[in-house]
């Protein structure tokens, strides 16, 4: 047991620094404002090996484990979390083609978003129905000469608008009353000049609001055999072993905000006076700076430990899902306390901590809800796995 | 970042634990409704080598690092949160100072029969009117030389009513504050140093406190432990690894509901099926197992720091901090589960909830816990 970074992890951590803290941070609030992401961050983020962080080097990625994707993510969700998102799932992305894809579809969509050649894919599984229940989908696939039709709508796609290419859940079991549920789906890489695929309804939201997320329509859309991404009907399992590794990087995006938050809430509480001393004199400050940090640490090394199960090739779901409950959870508490120092500043958009406000609020919501984390990790307690 | 234990460490505890399975918990219970002290169990963990796990092997230890015996201490206390503290006041309290402060000849006097388990020390800082404000001491050790003269009271001494000796803090010049402190070892049967009767408490009924009295002690030099005017320095530092065992103590108490807990919504049925099924009760249990893995994580990771020589203050304090709480939230929680059973005292969960209030008080309430941390967190 050790809690140390060797020399890789901490260059692969301080690069990842060094460009947020250059690059994407005078941006952040540009970025929150505009809804939009400078294709040059994106650009640079693949040049550095962070679009493709456990991804190996021969598929353009940087080589290195999950648990760098975590120190990375944090850097880079500490400077905007819009990036980070966007981050989180070109790797989520990256990750479900390493494991599940053939070697064509590999060299076809996994160097290109890897190395950065594209600058985004998407992941689409949600639908307007279908959201923590995903075996209830309805967008269907039928065979249609040698390939496969698709059609239905997706939601709360992440960098739909502008992705390359998409990894879509569609339901293959037809009527068979073998293939319902989440026993009927399968995976497919559709790409976005695909004929009757349509980008529909732009959310506007809270937070995150330099990432794009759209609705997808599916109009008989076309895809070849090859564009089958794993085994027919194997698509469930697919989409819950991606989430997995995406509940780390989203519990890693968490921390990342929440420590941008604390640290500001620190250095105005040093700054700030009241009653003729600097607010961090007070021991009403000082706790919610403590439980902050402390909370904090706790959310790091459940992320860790989770990545490090990862990089063993040992299972880690339950471990995802604790790093994932408690880190989006405390973050929030962490954001919170962060304003409730700035006081009535921290309510307005001139300081930082209004963002991270609201940045920080969906990670309890996507990639699996702080509810489905319970079930999950609940679940697999009651199995026994103590 | 790496998470596996090694193979020494998983030795330790489960040397521990098929210890603490086998002897403590069945006693655990009797042990609680009477308030006997364990003297038999006392004298198994020093023949076990746990009441100087970490103290090296030349002076009567076992030579394991912190993380063990953070690992040993939760085993024990999942078992018996009484039997928990008095062996971690024994390691943490009474032999850590004198390995890291104390003389050869001390260390050989004192140490080396403590760390074998086969004398029993205690730690007297806290006194009537000074808790958490340790610096302010009324005990008063008067240099006269040769020897001192120790005067005054210190209480919620643990171990206090059986210790055959006991480190205590006295103040040799008030004016000066923590700086004119002194750490002082005063041996069972020296005149004027008296036991008050054991205190009643809610819960850890095993673990034996007391108050203490030095009424014209004469403590000879050559007890001072380490310099003078070091006395508050050496029971800052001592209390940083302290903590360490407090929240292993805490994970062990928690972990034991959180266990009986969940076999309990497994077998309880209600409106047809068991209540494990319903997501009230899951829900419980995700969040007790999820903040159990923090505090072993963040108690962990301080063991880990204090092995390496590192300083450990803030992270000893995160962990004590959110061990302690979270021990508090989980034995709540496991009573809820257990329903009306849960607070009878025919169900364990009833005496670990009154064991684990305890751990958010004794070395370091949380307000002192969130004053280091927060204290630390804003330096640097």
């Amino acid at each position: 047991m050790h809690f140390e970074f060797d020399e890789s992890l901490a260059l692969i951590r301080s690069s990842a620094r060094e460009f947020a803290r250059r690059e994407i941070l005078p941006q952040a609030t540009e970025i929150d404002r505009s809804g939009q992401i400078p294709r040059n961050i994106l650009q640079g983020l693949a040049e550095l090996g962070m679009m493709g962080v456990a991804i190996p080097e021969a598929w353009g990625g940087a080589g290195a484990t999950p648990i760098a994707y975590v120190a990375a993510m944090i850097e880079i969700a500490k400077a905007c979390a819009s990036t980070a998102v966007t981050m989180a799932v070109n790797n989520m992305v990256g990750e479900v083609l390493l494991r599940f894809g053939s070697e064509a579809q590999k060299e076809r969509y996994l160097s290109k978003l890897a190395s950065g050649q594209v600058l985004a894919a998407s992941f689409a599984l949600s639908e307007p129905e279908s959201g923590s229940d995903p075996g209830s989908m309805r967008t269907t696939a039928r065979r249609e000469g040698k390939g496969w039709l698709i059609e239905g709508q997706k939601q709360w796609i992440t960098s739909g608008d502008f992705a390359s290419f998409f990894i879509v859940w569609a339901r293959t079991g037809g009527n068979d009353p073998a293939l319902q549920g989440p026993r009927g789906i399968s995976c497919f890489i559709v790409e976005s000049q695909a004929p009757g695929l349509s980008i529909g309804h732009h959310e506007r939201k809270m937070g995150l609001r330099g990432s794009s997320t759209v609705a997808l329509h599916f109009e008989k859309v076309w895809v070849p055999e090859d564009a089958l991404l794993g085994e027919l009907h194997g698509g469930f399992k697919i989409a819950m072993s991606a989430l997995d590794g995406g509940r780390i990087g989203i519990a890693a995006q968490a921390i990342g905000i929440a420590e941008a938050a604390l640290e500001e809430a620190i250095e105005y509480a040093k700054e700030r006076h009241a009653f003729g001393r600097p607010i961090a004199d007070y021991q009403a400050i000082q706790w919610m700076i403590a439980d902050s940090r402390t909370e904090l640490d706790a959310a790091t090394l459940l992320a860790y430990r989770a990545a490090f199960l990862k990089t063993q090739g040992r299972p880690f779901t339950r471990e995802a899902a604790m790093a994932k409950l408690f880190a989006t959870e405390a973050a929030w508490r962490v954001v919170d306390r962060a304003l409730q120092i700035h006081g009535g500043y921290g309510y307005v958009a001139e300081y930082d901590v209004e963002r991270h406000y609201r940045d920080v609020r969906v990670t309890r919501i996507y990639e699996g809800t702080s509810e489905i984390q319970r079930l999950v990790i609940a679940r697999s307690l009651l199995r026994g796995q103590i | 970042m790496h998470f596996e234990l090694t193979e020494e460490q998983r030795m330790i505890q489960s040397m521990a634990r098929d210890f603490a399975e086998r002897e403590v918990a069945p006693k655990a219970r009797e042990l609680d409704r009477t308030g006997r002290w364990p003297n038999e169990l006392v004298k198994r963990m020093g023949e076990l080598g746990l009441m100087g796990l970490v103290v090296p092997e030349e002076y009567g230890g076992s030579g394991a690092d912190t993380v063990s015996y953070a690992l040993a201490m939760e085993e024990i206390s999942r078992a018996c949160a009484s039997t928990g503290v008095i062996m971690s006041v024994q390691n943490s309290l009474v032999c850590e100072p004198l390995l890291r402060f104390g003389n050869e000849e001390q260390k050989r006097r004192f140490l080396v029969p403590l760390a074998r388990g086969e004398k029993l020390g205690c730690f007297g800082l806290t006194e009537p009117a000074s808790g958490s404000d340790a610096a302010h001491m009324a005990t008063i050790a008067e240099d006269r030389g040769e020897h001192f003269i120790l005067n005054g009271a210190k209480n919620w001494i643990t171990n206090g009513p059986h210790a055959d000796l006991i480190i205590v803090f006295a103040a040799f010049d008030p004016s000066l504050g923590a700086k004119g402190t002194v750490a002082l070892i005063v041996e069972r049967g020296t005149p004027g140093f008296t036991q008050a009767p054991p205190d009643e408490k809610m819960g850890i009924h095993a673990a034996h406190s007391c108050t203490v009295f030095f009424d014209n002690v004469k403590v000879p030099r050559e007890n001072m432990l380490g310099e003078k005017g070091m006395g508050f320095k050496i029971a800052m530092i001592t209390l940083d690894g302290g903590r360490i065992g407090i929240a292993a103590q805490a994970i062990g108490i928690a972990r034991a509901a959180f266990e009986k807990a969940l076999e309990y919504a497994k077998v309880r049925k209600a409106f047809g099926e068991v209540i494990a099924n319903k997501q009230a009760i899951q829900f419980m249990l995700a969040d007790m197992a999820t903040e159990l893995d923090a505090a072993r994580l963040l108690t962990l990771r301080a063991a880990w720091m204090k092995d390496k020589g590192m300083r450990h203050t803030r992270e000893s304090s995160m962990a004590k901090l959110f061990a302690s709480e979270a021990a508090t939230r989980i034995t709540h929680k496991a009573i809820q589960i257990h329903g009306g059973y849960g607070y009878s005292t025919e169900y364990d969960v009833e005496r670990h909830y009154r064991d684990a209030r305890i751990t958010e008080i004794y070395e370091g309430t949380s307000e002192i816990q969130r004053l280091v941390i927060a204290t630390q967190t804003l330096k640097s």
